[in-house]
């Protein structure tokens, strides 16, 4: 067999590279900040901040792999927030009929966009412009253009609250043990999965990556959990919205590798007519693609209400833009087909770090714009080009 | 001055590393029509393309001399500018733009400054068009409302616009029936006629022997030799010989005696009508057995049904209004969707293999495991990566795939490589009957013999094969029996002892005639 005589592969640079630009931009601002950014505070708005947008881009990145996009989260996250705004104000309901209400919201949107996208036939693009409008108007309308809130503490622990702490004194302050335990696990986890994924390489005689690439990775890999979590044992401990994160990416992450209907989405993106003749019911993908973006847009618009206390009108607005830029930032093609979740996820931390560093150094957003503006073409160019080099 | 119009002389173009070409060397006489053979990868194109300027100047080793004169094209342009126009197997057309439009794409007639002179195209174009025979098309329809040979054409007439004096057509039949082939090579003759020298592509030998006055064969990037007609031995055989470096004495593998089981697929009754006109019926009451261990061929012209047949019975994948019955092992069987057909043991190979086969940007497993995996390699929707390894691995062997690992990306194997990937996509949802729909299109001769060898395996193994094919010969060498389809019906039935090339067109001739008789 041919593989015999190539026991070793390159690392996949594309996928890799991905973090060392992370870490990259984030030393970078760390010395432009003179090390603001590296604050345990500041590593907890990181994640509290961008936490709808990573909900939003997992989502996201599904659309984007059938080749489309959806330009209506921003508007669905903000109709689903003034939805249980109205719920808990206004009707003085139970927050959980609010949680839920969100939720069959968002569903609903979901299956509407689907069901003109996958069984009438209606580009995407059009569906959710006009989701998009539509979304946005509603939700002025239910508001009546003003703000709606304060929620009560109990919902507003779902973007700003965090989970129980074992605080112990350490150094100028504390330290939360629940946190180091949790970067314990995950780092047994992310080492015993990368041990087993080679051992199974080795026993079907697969080329496997150097033993210095797989150290370097899982170094680097480990550094950064570490640093997060280190900083965030520092602080309140770990937020509730980095559990909702990480619960989604692992479902997701798992979907999109090892179930049938994960691949699906892929085969559609990559030949549509050929994964209809392979038996993929495509119009049934793309349906649920659709309602769950809906589904992921109602969760990021519960969390950015609860995270703000109230619900705005202007809500989510311009949300589906950095979901979009993050898919493609984290190395998806624009033509569908190719992309993961965790790419995603990053590619939403770098456009987070750009954000807070800037803010940070004291750059106004339009400036801020300029630079995701830049950041965005300047990744999808190293991409294309990178690619057109290999044929 | 010599007679040749071109000569390429010890032309060597490397990809990091990789010779694609070794020391080519091409020389083709003015006026003449000269063939260039090869198998799938063996450089033809790449040579083309160093030609036509595709590939500039400098980054291939060699020397061109067009016309006496030494060539440096840094793009199609520059080649353009001398008459050197390449004609791709792709058409380079665009649909819903006129036919007048097309032919005078990139090379516009102005009137000054840019402004295009309508009157100036529309006269200009139909006189293109007279040149290759197209004198009664209207020019302003847009060319996706004509057919496939007739764009081919248009292609051509184009090439003409551009004042043509060398002519490159790369495998200009390869999607065309056998009359509109004809009727294409016809043209070519003429065009020499005209005083205009082609150079043309194809795997289809019999066009060779009928078009050209010489023929270059090239294999693994080297010129093996120059055949010249009236001169050398002009055989197809001795073509082969070239092409492969060795004697193929036989191009179908030999079939054994394969004892035929009970009819496992059977088709009753059979109605379809046309997609977007449920008026227009496709398919009239088409009846069709075949048994455990028997390979039976479609045969008939472009157009004839077969393909629409076999995809309406694939999970109803063409047509509307379809009615009939379908049993497979005997029993009746509903196919409502693909689905529906692969759990039920049908699979159907598609003609098209990029368009309608295979993920170009996904690997070798995911394109060979995605229809199967429903079935056999996942459990509750979870899928179970190690069985999909271990079968790819062993279907990787069994069809022969040439490929480094599963994991190399599908777009960047052979043509034949990839049949190959989807001929063991298709064997893997363990089907009882398989339907391939020209399963050797452009590949080449090579990879034809192990695509045949899996038909005859398959048969072996007590399945029932249909293959449906526009080369009469394949039909005759692989096929037990044959159903000649014509205008959507069956219109004879021969048994291997009796099927010839010409059996089954006089079949085809008889039932039209019928069919005419019928309608006056």
């Amino acid at each position: 067999m041919e593989t015999n005589n190539k026991k070793y592969v390159k690392m996949d640079m594309k996928q890799y590279g991905m973090f060392f630009a992370l870490i990259a931009i984030y030393l970078v601002f760390a010395l432009l900040t003179k090390g603001a950014n590296l604050t345990p505070m500041n590593i907890n708005n990181l994640i509290m901040q961008n936490g709808y947008v990573v909900i939003l881009a997992i989502g996201m990145l599904l659309c984007v792999l059938t080749g489309n996009i959806d330009l209506g989260v921003g508007s669905v996250v903000a109709v689903c927030g003034s939805f249980a705004g109205i719920i808990m104000m206004d009707l003085k309901m139970n927050m959980w009929v609010a949680i839920i209400a969100a939720l069959l919201v968002g569903l609903l949107t979901g299956i509407f966009a689907g069901f003109f996208i996958a069984y009438l036939g209606i580009p995407p693009f059009v569906t959710t412009l006009a989701t998009m409008l539509m979304g946005r108007g509603l939700t002025y309308t239910l508001l009546q253009a003003q703000t709606k809130g304060p929620f009560d503490q109990s919902y507003n622990f779902i973007g700003a609250g965090f989970l129980p702490v074992l605080k112990i004194p350490f150094g100028d302050g504390t330290l939360d043990i629940i946190s180091i335990l949790a970067a314990a696990v995950a780092s047994a986890a992310l080492i015993f999965s990368e041990i087993k994924s080679n051992s199974t390489k080795k026993k079907y005689n697969f080329a496997v990556n150097p033993t210095w690439q797989i150290v370097l990775k899982l170094g680097v890999m480990l550094f950064i959990i570490w640093f997060f979590f280190y900083k965030l044992a520092r602080y309140n401990g770990l937020p509730f919205v980095l559990l909702i994160m990480v619960i989604l990416i692992a479902i997701y992450g798992f979907i999109t590798s090892k179930t049938v209907a994960g691949r699906q989405i892929y085969a559609l993106g990559g030949n549509r007519k050929a994964a209809n003749l392979s038996g993929i019911d495509t119009n049934k993908v793309f349906f649920w693609v659709y309602v769950n973006m809906g589904l992921l847009s109602a969760i990021a618009g519960i969390v950015l209400s609860a995270r703000n206390g109230s619900a705005t009108p202007k809500a989510g607005d311009g949300f589906e833009m950095d979901a979009i830029a993050s898919c493609y930032i984290g190395g998806a093609a624009v033509a569908g087909g190719a992309g993961t979740i965790v790419g995603a996820v990053v590619g939403a931390f770098i456009m987070g770090i750009l954000n807070n560093g800037m803010s940070l150094f004291g750059w106004s957003t339009d400036i801020q714009k300029i630079v995701k503006g830049a950041v965005l073409l300047g990744a999808v160019t190293l991409d294309v080009l990178s690619k057109r080099k290999k044929n | 001055m010599s007679d040749y119009i071109l000569e390429m002389n010890q032309i060597t173009k490397e990809f990091s590393g990789v010779k694609a070409l070794d020391d080519v060397n091409l020389k083709v006489k003015k006026g003449e029509i000269h063939a260039i053979c090869g198998e799938n990868g063996a450089g033809k194109s790449t040579l083309m393309n160093v030609l036509s300027g595709v590939y500039p100047y400098g980054t291939y080793e060699g020397d061109i001399l067009y016309k006496g004169e030494h060539c440096k094209f840094h793009n199609l342009r520059d080649s353009e500018a001398k008459g050197i126009v390449i004609i791709h197997q792709e058409l380079a057309l665009s649909p819903l733009l006129s036919v007048a439009e097309n032919v005078f794409i990139g090379n516009e007639r102005t009137s000054m400054k840019g402004i295009i002179d309508w009157t100036e195209t529309r006269k200009r174009a139909q006189e293109m068009l007279a040149r290759v025979g197209l004198e009664n098309e209207d020019v302003d329809v847009p060319v996706n409302s004509l057919g496939v040979g007739k764009q081919q054409l248009i292609e051509i007439a184009k090439a003409m616009a551009k004042k043509v004096e060398l002519l490159i057509l790369d495998e200009p039949t390869a999607a065309l029936n056998d009359e509109e082939s004809r009727k294409l090579l016809d043209i070519m003759l003429q065009l020499k006629e005209q005083g205009i020298t082609c150079i043309i592509i194809s795997h289809k030998l019999n066009e060779i022997e009928y078009v050209s006055d010489s023929v270059t064969i090239i294999r693994d990037g080297k010129t093996i030799e120059t055949l010249v007609k009236g001169v050398d031995d002009y055989s197809e055989d001795r073509v082969i010989k070239a092409m492969v470096g060795r004697e193929m004495t036989n191009r179908y593998p030999k079939r054994e005696d394969i004892k035929l089981g009970k009819v496992i697929f059977e088709v009753k009754n059979w109605n379809v009508f046309h997609p977007d006109d449920e008026n227009r019926q496709m398919i009239t009451d088409i009846n069709l057995k075949v048994r455990a261990g028997e390979v039976v061929g479609l045969a008939g012209l472009m157009g004839a049904g077969r393909t629409e047949l076999a995809m309406s019975l694939f999970g109803r994948s063409y047509g509307q209004k379809i009615s009939g019955t379908v049993l497979i092992n005997g029993k009746e069987v509903h196919l409502k969707t693909v689905r529906d057909a692969v759990k039920n043991k049908l699979a159907y190979i598609s003609e098209d293999r990029k368009t309608y086969g295979l993920n170009l940007i996904g690997d070798v497993k995911e394109n060979m495991t995605i229809a199967a995996r429903p079935f056999f390699f996942s459990k509750h929707g979870v899928i179970n990566n190690n069985d999909e390894i271990v079968a790819a691995q062993e279907y990787r062997e069994r069809v022969k795939v040439k490929t480094n690992s599963i994991n190399q990306v599908v777009g960047s194997l052979s043509g034949g490589n990839q049949q190959k990937v989807v001929v063991a996509k298709w064997m893997m949802t363990q089907p009882d009957v398989l339907i391939m729909d020209e399963p050797t299109r452009g590949i080449d001769v090579g990879a034809k013999y192990e695509i045949y060898c899996v038909i005859n395996e398959l048969a072996k193994a007590g399945k029932a094969v249909i293959v449906i094919s526009s080369e009469l010969p394949e039909i005759i060498g692989t096929c037990d029996r044959v159903y000649v389809i014509n205008d959507g019906r069956i219109a004879g039935e021969l048994n291997s002892a009796e099927v010839t090339q010409e059996k089954i067109m006089q079949c085809i001739m008889a039932h039209n005639r019928k069919g005419d008789g019928n309608g006056n």
